[in-house]
């Protein structure tokens, strides 16, 4: 009898079964059909819709992740991809266009992350203020474009500039913008059709690279906290000037913001998507919205693909090489040959470029901009992004901003939904069903804790043994709860919703993170060898004490 | 005789400290030559005076025909003086050969046009830096471990890259600090022989701070002495050994008036 390995624990049998690559592609192919299979089902009139599409949905969002981590081939993987992204995606879109807006929003979010990543991951330069260029990408546009009372649309007037009766500047006028909706841009006597729009990406680019280099010089000489407090500063001066430049001489129209931005035509889109309605069966009551956000969809993945193809290609070259060098030891890299300036002033404009393009896209999918869409804690959701998904990498950029994306937009949203829902049909969970739930999954927490204190402390015996007794008790006090009082879902206190206290589930989640996998969830191999350092390390008593032999000289050096 | 490297009146302060001052030094094509002398004596100071990591406050720094004075760090890299550190510096996370490949980023064309849209030159000056990262490699005899992460290596061998790093720019003189500091006498041996090798190989002037004696005396060709950042004396290693000023520099006036002179190597 051949007896399987004892070693070989069954999930490592798996594994070892899901490194075949056909096996692997039948196991995503399942996965994938069942996800369509589930979330296509989904009824709206459903009371347990929210939970349902809640669970369902980010299903769909982590299928290329499993592509990409798969063992397929290349050619294969992409071939998956261009389905997933191109063919899926559009269908369940069409069939609820809300998925489709959830998808522009991750795609959106995963442009900054990638953006944030070449800053922060590739040059390791702390950059709290990020979401300033992302406001410049959309100001561009909205500016130009918005139906608000701005000196573009009601035309203005310079009085010419003397100074002791010398005119410096002679006065001159600007004659209104065309109406909105002609589907013409004008400022002054320029005219220019809405597809001026893809112009306006690369202005975008372009302006947000310029202001990526103006925040750059004054904090070259700068490195960890204080670059992070300079950088935090400047994207509140981004946002506080948009604030305030609604007059004299009303620019971004103040606080309030602008509205009725315009988009760039997608008449062409509606006839395919009635097609393909017709084809799934379904009817669009307004296709025209639909076809809108299926151009967005695309430009936005379209744009998420050109940051992958920049990204990649800037770590795998003498500039990221570069980059690498400054974040490990900025005296060696200079010393080196490395110009530190440049160098620097790089990765702050390819990193500020790509918040510009995508944020000319936001300006128009919203067709509203306002300061206030651009605040600190933005920067900072998207440095969570990339922290989440792993620091350096370009799989975990994307994977960190659809985690948060989804948790933010989607997954609590829907559960404050759920919880309304039943509330209104005054839902009562017996009170078995609900204890026994929370004893599992307090079981299943400290399980994980047990897992994770076991790798980190050694000699964690007596806490193991402790920890095991306290699941135990618990699991048994859930089941004597089995007879305490039914919950009634109509008694869940109001200030409760999850959507109330997001940003608390949000810095749980970021907590976790740094106690159990501080290199993020996919990370790049290099950063996951500076946070384990010790567990690689290897003749490490071999190393004299170089610190106690570092002189004067060295330490002014800048160690 | 023209220098390759002529130091004149170097002289730099930290507040009321003067670390260097107004040093002078020659430093000849193709020689190797020392700087040694007491800690706290400015040694290391100098070669980042040298090296741009410091402004002078006065004096001037002329290299192959060049005014050094003023450039950054990586001009000087570029201009053809490299060196290496007290206290190792690599890029600890970065593999052994990459460590080397960023040494050479001064003499790479690098653009980013060329870089987004790769044309058929950028594959060969990757294809070119790689090859001449795993020479460099073979050469500080870590030849096979380039995929290494650097630091993995034992600490020998990390000095080893970090001179194949130093070497990848191809320059015209190396300032080595302390380069066998925590070395055994065997390993002092074999690093002594590859600084010869870098000079007689590959015709790169060796200028080194060393504390061992027996490096110092066995390799030089020419040796100054700093003394509380002043040079108190230069010569062949055996004008040095039998120089008064510095047995007192190093032992003291009453211990050097009972001590014999220093011994030969």
């Amino acid at each position: 009898m051949t007896a399987i390995p004892s070693s070989l624990s069954p999930l490592a049998a798996l594994r070892r079964l899901y490194r075949q690559p056909l096996i692997a592609g039948g196991v995503l192919l399942a996965y994938v059909a069942l996800a369509l299979l589930l979330l296509l089902n989904l009824d709206r009139r459903d009371v347990w819709f929210p939970q349902y599409t809640m669970l369902v949905f980010p299903l769909i969002v982590f299928a290329p992740f499993l592509v990409l981590e798969s063992p397929l081939p290349t050619l294969a993987k992409g071939l998956s991809l261009a389905l997933l992204l191109g063919v899926a995606v559009p269908l369940i879109g069409i069939y609820d266009s809300t998925y489709l807006e959830l998808m522009i929003q991750i795609s959106i979010f995963s442009a900054l992350a990638l953006g944030l990543n070449i800053v922060v991951g590739f040059a390791g330069l702390l950059d709290l203020g990020y979401i300033a260029f992302f406001a410049v990408g959309a100001y561009i546009w909205a500016v130009f474009t918005s139906v608000a009372d701005t000196i573009f649309r009601t035309g203005f007037e310079f009085a010419p500039l003397t100074i002791g009766g010398n005119t410096l500047i002679a006065g001159f006028n600007v004659a209104p913008m065309a109406v909105a909706g002609t589907g013409l841009i004008t400022v002054g006597s320029i005219t220019l059709p809405l597809h001026a729009f893809y112009l306006f990406i690369f202005f975008g680019v372009l302006l947000a690279a310029v202001a990526g280099i103006l925040l750059g010089l004054p904090v070259l000489r700068l490195r960890g906290d204080y670059l992070a407090i300079v950088t935090l500063g400047f994207g509140e001066i981004i946002r506080v000037l948009f604030n305030n430049l609604g007059e004299p001489g009303n620019i971004t129209n103040g606080a309030q913001g602008l509205h009725g931005v315009m988009q760039p035509g997608s008449a062409f889109l509606i006839d395919p998507v009635n097609g393909i309605a017709g084809v799934m069966g379904v009817t669009l009551r307004t296709p025209a919205p639909v076809a809108s956000q299926m151009l967005f969809y695309f430009l936005a993945i379209g744009i998420v693909g050109l940051i992958i193809l920049l990204a990649q290609r800037l770590d795998n070259s003498p500039i990221g090489r570069a980059w690498t060098a400054i974040r490990e030891d900025e005296v060696a890299a200079i010393a080196m040959g490395v110009p530190l300036v440049r160098m620097k002033l790089l990765a702050f404009a390819t990193g500020a470029a790509c918040a510009g393009a995508v944020g000319v896209l936001y300006a128009a999918k919203q067709t509203f901009v306002s300061p206030e869409s651009f605040s600190l804690l933005q920067s900072i959701n998207i440095l969570a992004m990339v922290i989440v998904g792993g620091m350096g990498g370009i799989k975990g950029a994307l994977l960190g901003a659809s985690i948060v994306t989804l948790l933010n937009l989607h997954v609590l949203t829907n559960f404050a939904l759920q919880i309304n829902a039943l509330r209104n049909i005054d839902y009562v969970i017996p009170a078995g069903s609900l204890f026994l739930t929370l004893a599992l999954v307090t079981a299943l927490v400290l399980y994980i804790i047990w897992r994770s204190t076991r790798s980190i402390y050694d000699a964690g015996q007596q806490l193991r043994s402790r920890l095991t007794g306290s699941v135990i008790t618990l699991v048994l006090a859930g089941l004597l709860a089995t007879r305490i009082v039914d919950f009634h879902i109509a008694d869940w206190p109001s200030q409760l919703t999850p959507d109330k206290y997001q940003r608390f589930v949000f810095g749980i989640l970021l907590v976790l993170m740094m106690l159990f996998r501080p290199e993020g969830l996919l990370p790049s191999a290099r950063r996951k060898l500076e946070l384990h350092r010790e567990e690689t390390v290897h003749e490490a008593e071999d190393i004299p004490d170089l610190d106690q032999r570092k002189t004067d000289d060295d330490f002014a050096a800048g160690r | 005789m023209t220098s390759l490297l002529d130091v004149n009146g170097l002289t730099k302060t930290f507040g009321g400290l003067v670390a260097v001052n107004n040093v002078t030094i020659q430093i000849q094509a193709r020689s190797i030559s020392a700087i040694i002398g007491p800690n706290g004596a400015g040694k290391t100071t100098l070669f980042n005076l040298l090296t741009g990591i410091y402004q002078p406050d006065k004096g001037s720094v002329v290299f192959a025909g060049k005014g050094l004075v003023g450039l950054r760090p990586d001009q000087v890299n570029a201009a053809g003086m490299t060196r290496t550190f007290q206290s190792i510096r690599l890029f600890h996370n970065m593999t052994v050969l990459e460590n080397v490949m960023v040494g050479m980023h001064a003499r790479l064309r690098v653009s980013l046009l060329q870089t987004l849209f790769r044309p058929p030159a950028f594959g060969r000056q990757e294809a070119h830096v790689r090859q001449r990262a795993s020479e460099l490699l073979r050469f500080v005899g870590l030849g096979g471990r380039g995929d290494e992460i650097s630091r993995n290596l034992p600490y020998g061998d990390q000095r080893r890259i970090e001179l194949a790093r130093a070497l990848a720019g191809d320059p015209k003189l190396i300032l080595l600090d302390e380069p066998t500091a925590g070395m055994n006498p065997n390993e002092s041996e074999t690093a002594m022989n590859l600084f010869r090798r870098v000079r007689d190989d590959l015709g790169v002037t060796v200028v080194l701070i060393e504390h061992d004696m027996k490096v110092v005396m066995g390799i030089s060709e020419h040796i100054s002495v700093l003394d509380y950042g002043e040079k108190i004396a230069e010569g062949t290693p055996a004008e040095i050994r039998s120089n008064q000023r510095v047995i007192e520099a190093y032992l003291g006036r009453r211990a050097a008036s009972e001590h014999p002179p220093l011994p030969a190597s």
